[in-house]
């Protein structure tokens, strides 16, 4: 700082401030005030994950309505018109409201806390990002009641269903999508200037929990890509609105750029949904293995190797949309190197557990379904990559199963998994072993039920995103519907869980697990809503 | 790193009121194109209020950096957010020229029967390809009659903009040396270079609207040219705002020599639209 200006006062805080999720009511703005105010990265952090589980709740309850009408074949519940309203908002929901907002508010909650930092870098522009959240959801979810109904073209918006023939609703739909846009932007800003500036003094790059890495390469994705879809939906906009004819042929436009630019947004955005699912996982299976994690400088260059990839295999997607035989074969190849890292990873995950001391807990349950569960995922990508074999494939329900099996219990297994994790660090108890053991096996029984049989049915040739649907594939669909009914129930035990956990339950210590070795395992449970105001002593580990 | 306990800013209205700002200008500007002029005068609330709230909390910001709160952690912080920020512009920019790339290279000619798509031809077999596009491939789009020569306006607009970012530099190694003077009025010439600008930018507009038949409307060259100078010239706008705050600022003694980020901060952000800048030259004008 300059030398004219007066001396640096020591930092002030309203309050000394003592109790953290559970004992809040101590802090300056009371009631609403406070959380609409708040800096803190750990109450803005329960904003992000309460905000997420509504969106769960809420898209869960568009899945509900898909799985209702696919019981059976023929037409029961629902208009045509209508389903598609329920797939693409379904999607958009799921995607940015749900499982975004929830690795933007565990990094919130645990990166500060892993890396020894007092706040998050920008702490008010963190306030923002969060707040732009609901008025942008609130925003799409109007769309429903707006003439002509909600977006129906999908999640991925393609034109010109997303132009020429999309409801007047578009319009709104595309606004709400720049609010959550920019609000995830400002978000990872955050993350990485408090990643790159924040460290406890001594704590290096390869120091950091992989929680923290991969959500540095993930910041970078989104600050990568993000923009890339304002400027795809701002085209849109004006394409639907002012008549330019970026994805219309007639005007020497083309409706195949809209999907180059969507995927070259869209294949670093699933990469920012499963690489901090990864850190979540690597930090949990040591803790309860028992055993620093196998090949730690490894996992880092094989995230930072996926994270690059990501943006060199975008037209996977479009295999079938008349793409030149050398881009068939480029992004073919490209998609299988993505094998080599990420095999590197499960290859550590299972290696740190060999001949490990391991328990199961609920968050090491959920972790170890989660490498498991998202191999599955893995290698059905790794058949879709097969440009001639995707023709087949494409727009099939293999499609369907392979990136919900990677969403699921990939990355929403990983949240539940860090959120188990963590909850005895937020609240100061607990969760309620029985029951907590009661939703992993109702999850994993529920989430196999409902996209197994997907593989099958789209194998066997059955489209997606359509209401009705031909008479053999009536047994599949049944059982879906029957596995996504019993998963979608299943996570309302989930909620009863967090919310008992809140209240009380059996109280943790410091270190509430025996093998957990990170920064934050160092300030009390419940963490204190002010920690590290000044910077901890940080031994680094051998890895 | 810092030695010393950390500076955590206070709680602060201006964020949540700010996204309420830009949920209230979003839903009047979407109202305004989907159900007509209602939504006007919630647009503009929106817009003003964007701007009071921007205000105002930069105001709160200055007057902590001038009270000596912030620490050389913060000014880090600081520092990687802008660079950052200005990463995702850099982006938002690379998605419109991949468009006018992709466009030029494969889209048209592809229409044109050439390629490896080639029978994309079939749709209109009349079609010629061209860049610019003057004729559209379906007859119910009319393309410009005529297009802009690059030596003409816009060579005037490089060197203008050009010509800032050197003011600019001069005002700053001016501030360096703590000649204040100099840095005033080296960036009171820039702003004006900068306002230069945008009035050619938009008499170019008018000339492009009224006499060169190249419009929104006029097929995909007219929909690339104003997407791209579009959004440049918007940021020249706010870039401008920006150097106008910053000149306040500079005339009431904020920066020193060695402290002075928000100036710098306005720099960066000006040498990179300058440089988006070089880029629409070359690719939209000249090429």
């Amino acid at each position: 700082m300059a030398s004219h200006l007066p001396p640096k006062p020591i930092a002030q805080y309203e309050e000394t401030a003592s109790g953290g999720l559970a004992a809040g009511a101590q802090h300056a703005p009371r009631g609403l005030m406070r959380w609409l105010l708040t800096t803190n990265h750990k109450e803005i952090g329960t904003l992000y994950l309460i905000f997420s589980l509504t969106m769960f709740f809420i898209g869960g309850i568009f899945a509900m309505v898909i799985r209702a009408e696919l019981f059976q074949p023929g037409l029961q519940l629902v208009q045509p018109e209508f389903f598609n309203q329920m797939t693409t908002m379904h999607g958009l929901i799921m995607v940015f409201g749900a499982v975004m907002p929830a690795f933007v508010g565990l990094a919130n909650w645990m990166v500060p806390l892993q890396i020894g930092a007092p706040d998050m870098a920008l702490p008010r522009l963190n306030n923002f990002s969060f707040w732009l959240l609901p008025v942008a959801f609130l925003m799409l979810l109007s769309t429903l009641v707006m003439p002509g109904g909600a977006p129906n073209f999908g999640w991925t918006f393609y034109a010109p269903l997303s132009t020429t023939y999309a409801p007047p609703s578009t319009t709104f739909f595309i606004f709400s999508l720049h609010l959550a846009g920019i609000s995830s932007i400002l978000g990872a800003i955050n993350i990485i200037a408090t990643i790159l500036n924040l460290r406890a003094p001594g704590m290096r790059l390869m120091d950091m929990p992989l929680f923290v890495w991969t959500w540095l390469i993930t910041a970078f994705l989104l600050i990568a890509v993000m923009p890339v879809l304002a400027g795809v939906i701002t085209m849109m906009l004006l394409d639907i609105n002012f008549g330019t004819s970026f994805f219309n042929a007639a005007g020497g436009g083309d409706p195949v750029l809209f999907q180059h630019l969507f995927w070259f947004f869209g294949h670093p955005e699933v990469y920012i949904m499963i690489l901090p699912a990864f850190g979540i996982v690597s930090v949990i299976i040591p803790t309860f293995a028992r055993k620093r994690l196998f090949g730690y400088a490894s996992m880092v260059y094989a995230t930072a190797s996926i994270a690059i990839l990501s943006f060199l295999v975008w037209a996977h997607h479009m295999f079938v949309v008349g793409l030149p035989l050398v881009a068939e074969l480029f992004f073919m190849y490209s998609t299988m190197l993505i094998a080599v890292p990420t095999g590197v990873k499960v290859f550590n995950w299972i290696t740190t557990l060999f001949r490990g001391s391991i328990s199961f807990e609920p968050p090491m349950l959920f972790a170890l379904a989660f490498v498991v569960l998202f191999t599955i995922g893995g290698f059905s990508g790794l058949m879709l990559a097969i440009s001639p074999a995707d023709f087949q494939y494409h727009d099939t329900y293999f499609v369907v199963a392979h990136f919900h099996y990677v969403l699921v219990p990939g990355a929403v297994f990983a949240i539940m998994a860090g959120v188990y994790y963590w909850l005895p660090k937020w609240t100061g108890h607990y969760p309620h072993l029985r029951l907590s053991q009661w939703h992993f096996w109702l999850s994993v029984i529920g989430v196999n039920l409902t996209f197994f049989p997907m593989h099958f049915a789209g194998l066997a040739g059955m489209p997606r995103r359509i209401p009705d649907y031909a008479l053999q594939f009536a047994d599949f669909n049944m059982v879906t519907s029957l596995g996504a009914f019993l998963f979608g129930a299943s996570q309302l035990l989930f909620v009863w869980v967090v919310i008992k956990c809140v209240r009380g339950g059996e109280k943790a210590p410091a270190r509430a697990w025996e093998g957990a070795e990170d920064l934050e395992w160092s300030v009390p449970s419940p963490a204190p809503l002010h920690t590290f105001e000044t910077p901890p002593d940080f031994q680094p580990q051998q890895h | 790193m810092s030695g010393g306990s950390y500076y955590v800013p206070a709680s602060s209205k201006w964020p949540a009121l700010a996204s309420l700002a830009m949920g209230a200008m979003m839903a009047g500007t979407g109202t305004l194109l989907v159900h007509g002029i209602a939504g006007l005068p919630v647009m503009v609330v929106g817009l003003l209020a964007i701007l009071a709230v921007m205000t105002l909390w930069f105001r709160d910001v200055i007057h902590e950096s001038r009270s000596g709160l912030y620490d050389a952690q913060m000014d880090r912080s600081f520092r990687w957010g802008m660079g950052w920020f200005i990463f995702s512009e850099v982006m938002f920019f690379a998605a419109f020229f991949g468009t006018l790339f992709y466009v030029r290279t494969f889209a048209l000619p592809w229409l044109d029967g050439e390629g490896a798509k080639g029978v994309a031809a079939l749709l209109w077999p009349d079609f010629t390809a061209s860049w610019p596009l003057m004729n559209p491939p379906d007859a119910s789009i009319e393309g410009p009659h005529e297009t802009f020569s690059p030596w003409h306006l816009p060579l005037v607009n490089t060197l203008i903009l050009v010509t800032s970012s050197i003011t600019l530099t001069v005002a700053h190694e001016g501030l360096k040396e703590g000649y204040r003077d100099t840095a005033r009025h080296w960036l009171l010439g820039t702003v004006l270079l900068g306002l230069c600008f945008i009035t050619i930018q938009g008499f170019e507009y008018y000339e492009a609207y009224s006499h060169y038949g190249i419009t929104l409307q006029a097929g995909i060259y007219g929909a690339t040219f104003f997407l791209l100078t579009g959004f440049h010239g918007l940021h020249v706008i706010i870039g401008t705002i920006i150097l106008i705050s910053i000149l306040a600022r500079v005339q009431r003694g904020h920066f020193s020599r060695d402290d002075h980020f928000g100036f710098e901060a306005a720099a960066w952000y000006w040498h990179f639209v300058d440089v988006v800048w070089i880029g629409l030259f070359t690719f939209v004008y000249v090429f």
